[in-house]
């Protein structure tokens, strides 16, 4: 009996604390299709998985409305493992092998073949039954030969290249019985060219034998390259679903992108505040060494009194920038702030050089939780500028009233909604927090204020307070803003120009009068490739 | 020609790089090994009273050392936690004296009692271990302090209280508490070499005759295998007959070496428990439970979302820690023969530990081989460093120090190795 379907997702609504994450999503895939599944970050796509798989993270936020078929029949799935035995299967992002493991026990992880031995027997007990290598091995060795891979099933996966690693998870899935359908996550992600090849041709050959394959993804050309269909998702909607043959990279990017931005029209008065030959910062080469969001050498010049947008997908190298010109985390290549050369991996000196950092992670790096406001507002400036405290040589002490008055100025001034300045940053709302992060960075009076994901986890009011706040900064007091953003609309309202970074380089710098087109193809790193095409 | 240069200065590099690394990973054992043969050679002291003190305290301490290797596998870290193994061991000893059990009867009726002690023990420390992850040693550390109080309290009060107890041999004068040291071989009455004294073979014997049964157990294997068409290890087998011969060799030496030699005895039952544990521990690795701790061990994470129910493996590696803990300190009590009834079991965890450590393990690996060779090595440098010390400063009170210090200063040592391997090791 041949179902039409293997999986259909109808009219899937989710919602979070009342935030629609979710509208009427409705998704098909038949037996044996490669079926890609696209949309920027936040988009809706990992909720919907989330979904499928029945994550606990569903069920405890009030559960969904929508309807599952699997092969036709109604299904309401409520914990991974149940989907695990209806036979979906997960290629996961992040690799869940266990590097110490071969490849043999990370294939049969929890799922060993077991034997009985005179004690298990004895005791009647499961977990005391030995370990089945020889049956184990030959189960490995068959999954590794459907994939194609000539490799040792007793290797170590410690070691082994991350393209090695990619297939083992799926050589894991297909492993399990019954698998009728596997979801790749951004399985290409972390993979060199001639490996993402390797896996789609191995993904092409497991869908002629009748596995459907769910494909998330933001690379447009491997959507292209694998993909029979495709389903589009922005802002938790379904945008469209094409077929393959119907559609095209530039139109795949125009859907992923595509939505009515608000710009502000100040183009004219933007001009004075701008010189283009004024570079107050410049970037040669920059390298950083941050774990998911490694930067590869950028090259980037910042005008004195400009908002830059840095944007990009997660993962790309967008945040490291910010992070590797504080020097954060391990950065190389040549940065020079107003003509001076900065020491990179010294925070101390690009504080005291005139930057100053509002951090993407605002209850880790960002805020001291358990102290005050007004306290974390002085920190920074106290250990950098020598201000706010009264000298006794060596026992120098805080200047309590100074660090009020001034806390209680930027309190008016940035409108923190609070009790005080004595209350504890822990209480204060998402957006009140980057509120007091702002003003920490203020109070260094820097010359560049580089703002991570200022508007991350906070309700769309408070957001908009956020980016007026730094537009104001930027008009009434001169001050260069480099913002990073993942919300490219964010980026598009108040920066006069945004730099799309795509593994780990600038992949172009856009106006944000450009067209959702150019911005969807740069994010998806494919804009030169494109432009070349054209060129031919 | 360049290439060829460059690959054999590359190879050299190689040669080099693994030297090193050798040295590094090793360097707690080989600086002990170092040590060990200094003090050996100043302490003066004979080198059969040194095998022969080398051949108690491995038949002593090795059950309880061995005891640590299942918590390391689950990632557990080193158990500090035995220390309430060993009181639940304590506990059934007193019992059993009070009873007046003796003799290999009492020792098993120990055993017998320990059991429930230890388990129930094993599963209260393995929640809160679970409720501390990431803190492991530290938090059994501090819960065997805190254990300490309440051992003290039911030997010191309750006894004689609200337990009714009367015996004028162990308890205090007052009627209340247990006395401070109880004699386990009083007038042959007690548990004193209940175990080692059922079979001993002297060690010249016992290697000759090891030898020989390897020996033929190796060949037969090799044979087998041959015929049966697997993948023979000439090399391998070599080898294999190279150790049983030095065994032969060594036991010829030792018969030969004098009355002294001749006279060193091997606790026949003690050993075989003790390789019983050995295989035990092999055993349990190559099992579905094995499997679950080493998953647990390397990745706590993954093995939760393949459906491993982290929480219970974990109770399981560290109620079988303390429960072979209780029973490792009955053995270790027997072979010393005197019950300190608020001091045999302080120290144990911390030597216990030292032991292990200075065999070459560490927080995140342990193995069979590292644990006896750490017992070796750590109690011929416990035996012979207060000598070796007064011997080169003059002064008793120097090599006492020296004492103390080697079982502290080893496990701040090797923690630090630890750490600066894994600093090298990342760059």
């Amino acid at each position: 009996m041949q179902e039409k379907y293997t999986l259909q997702m109808k009219d899937i609504n989710k919602e979070y604390y009342g935030n629609k994450v979710l509208k009427g999503v409705s998704l098909s895939v038949k037996p044996g299709e490669i079926h890609a599944l696209l949309g920027e970050n936040g988009a809706g796509k990992s909720t919907l998985m989330n979904i499928l798989f029945g994550m606990p993270v569903i069920h405890s936020t009030g559960g969904f409305s929508g309807e599952v078929f699997l092969c036709g029949e109604k299904t309401h799935i409520k914990s991974p493992k149940e989907a695990m035995e209806l036979g979906i299967g997960m290629v996961h992002q992040e690799f869940m092998l266990v590097p110490g493991f071969t490849i043999t026990e990370n294939i049969k992880l929890n799922r060993e073949i077991t034997k009985d031995n005179f004690i298990s027997r004895a005791f009647k007990n499961d977990s005391l039954k030995t370990l089945d290598i020889k049956e184990m091995k030959k189960d490995t060795r068959k999954a590794l030969d459907t994939l194609g891979m000539d490799i040792d099933e007793w290797a170590r996966v410690a070691g082994l290249p991350v393209g090695h690693m990619q297939f083992i998870e799926i050589a894991r899935e297909i492993d399990k019985k019954g698998i009728k359908l596997l979801v790749f996550d951004e399985p290409t992600a972390v993979l060199t060219e001639s490996e993402a090849d390797n896996l789609i041709s191995a993904m092409k050959n497991l869908a002629a034998s009748g596995i459907s394959i769910l494909f998330i993804t933001h690379r447009l050309d491997e959507v292209m390259q694998a993909a029979d269909n495709v389903t589009i998702l922005r802002d938790g909607e379904l945008v469209a679903t094409r077929k393959k043959e119907e559609t095209s990279v530039s139109e795949l990017a125009e859907l992923m992108v595509g939505r009515k931005v608000e710009i502000i029209p100040t183009s004219n008065e933007k001009d004075y505040r701008i010189s283009t030959d004024n570079i107050i910062l410049s970037i040669r080469n920059l390298k950083v060494n941050m774990p998911g969001e490694e930067v590869n050498g950028i090259d980037l010049d910042v005008r004195k009194g400009e908002i830059l947008g840095i944007g990009g997908l997660a993962g790309q190298g967008k945040i490291g920038i910010a992070n590797g010109i504080m020097g954060l985390y391990e950065t190389s290549g040549d940065i020079v702030l107003k003509g001076e050369k900065l020491e990179l991996n010294n925070t101390k000196q690009s504080l005291k050089k005139g930057l100053a950092f509002v951090s993407e992670d605002r209850r880790g790096v960002g805020l001291l939780l358990d102290s005050s406001i007004e306290h974390n507002i002085a920190v920074t400036t106290m250990q950098i500028k020598d201000k706010f405290l009264k000298k006794m040589t060596v026992f120098n002490q805080m200047d309590n009233k100074a660090i009020r008055q001034h806390a209680l100025k930027m309190i008016e001034e940035l409108d923190i909604r609070c009790t005080g300045p004595s209350q504890l940053t822990r209480r204060l709302s998402g957006g009140n927090q980057q509120k007091v992060c702002v003003a920490r960075a203020l109070t260094l009076e820097p010359d560049v204020l580089l703002v991570s994901e200022p508007t991350r986890g906070i309700d769309i009011g408070a957001k908009k307070l956020v980016l007026d706040l730094l537009v104001k900064l930027n008009r009434e007091k001169g001050m260069t803003i480099i913002m990073t953003s993942s919300e490219l609309a964010e980026l598009r309202s108040i920066c006069d120009r945004i730099a799309i970074v795509s593994e780990g380089k600038v992949e172009g710098i856009l106006k944000p009068t450009d067209s959702d087109r150019d911005f969807g193809l740069m994010m998806a790193g494919q804009y030169h490739k494109m432009r070349c095409k054209e060129a031919k | 020609m360049d290439e060829m240069n460059n690959i054999s200065v590359q190879e050299y590099k190689d040669k080099g790089k693994n030297l090193k690394r050798f040295f590094i990973e090793h360097s707690a054992t080989m600086l002990f090994l170092v040590m060990c043969i200094i003090a050996s050679y100043f302490s003066g002291y004979p080198v059969s009273s040194i095998v022969r003190e080398i051949v108690t305290r491995l038949s002593r301490n090795a059950f309880l050392v061995l005891s640590l290797i299942i918590p390391v596998l689950a990632g557990m870290g080193l158990n500090f936690g035995i220390v309430i193994g060993a009181m639940a061991g304590q506990i059934a000893i007193v019992a059993v004296t009070h009873f007046g059990i003796y003799g290999i009867k009492g020792f098993l009726l120990c055993i017998v009692l320990s059991t429930p002690l230890a388990i129930i023990f094993g599963i209260l420390i393995g929640r809160l271990l679970n409720k501390t992850k990431g803190q492991e040693m530290i938090a059994s550390l501090i819960a065997g302090f805190f254990t300490m109080g309440l051992y003290q309290f039911l030997f010191l009060f309750m006894i004689g209280t609200v337990i009714p107890m009367k015996n004028k041999v162990l308890m205090l004068s007052g009627g209340v508490g247990i006395r401070n040291t109880i004699d386990l071989g009083r007038n042959d009455k007690g548990i004193k070499y209940a175990l080692d004294n059922l079979w001993k073979m002297p060690l010249w014997k016992l290697m000759i005759i090891a030898s020989i049964i390897s020996t033929i157990v190796i060949i037969t294997i090799y044979f087998w295998n041959k015929r049966k068409g697997k993948d023979v290890n000439t090399r391998k087998l070599i080898f294999n007959l190279g150790i049983s011969f030095l065994v032969l060799l060594g036991g010829i030496i030792v018969l030969n070496g004098g009355k002294r030699f001749v006279r060193i005895q091997v606790p026949m039952v003690t050993g075989m428990v003790i390789a019983g544990l050995c295989i035990f521990n092999v055993l349990i690795v190559k099992t579905k439970l094995g499997q679950d701790f080493r998953t647990v061990g390397q990745d706590m994470h993954i093995a939760k979302v393949s459906g491993i129910n982290v929480d219970k493996i974990r109770i399981i590696a560290v109620t079988i820690s303390i429960l072979l803990a209780a029973w490792g300190q009955i053995i270790f009590l027997q072979n010393i023969g005197t019950l300190s009834t608020y001091g045999s079991h302080v120290q144990i965890a911390t030597f216990s530990i030292a032991a292990i450590l200075i065999g070459g393990a560490s927080v995140s690996r342990a193995t069979i081989g590292q644990a006896l060779l750490g017992v070796v090595l750590f109690h011929t440098l416990f035996y012979v460093s207060p000598k070796a010390g007064n011997n080169l400063f003059g002064a008793a009170q120097i090599g006492e120090y020296f004492r103390a210090f080697v079982a502290y200063g080893v496990i701040g040592i090797s923690l630090g190795l630890h750490a600066w391997r894994k600093a090298v090791g990342k760059k």
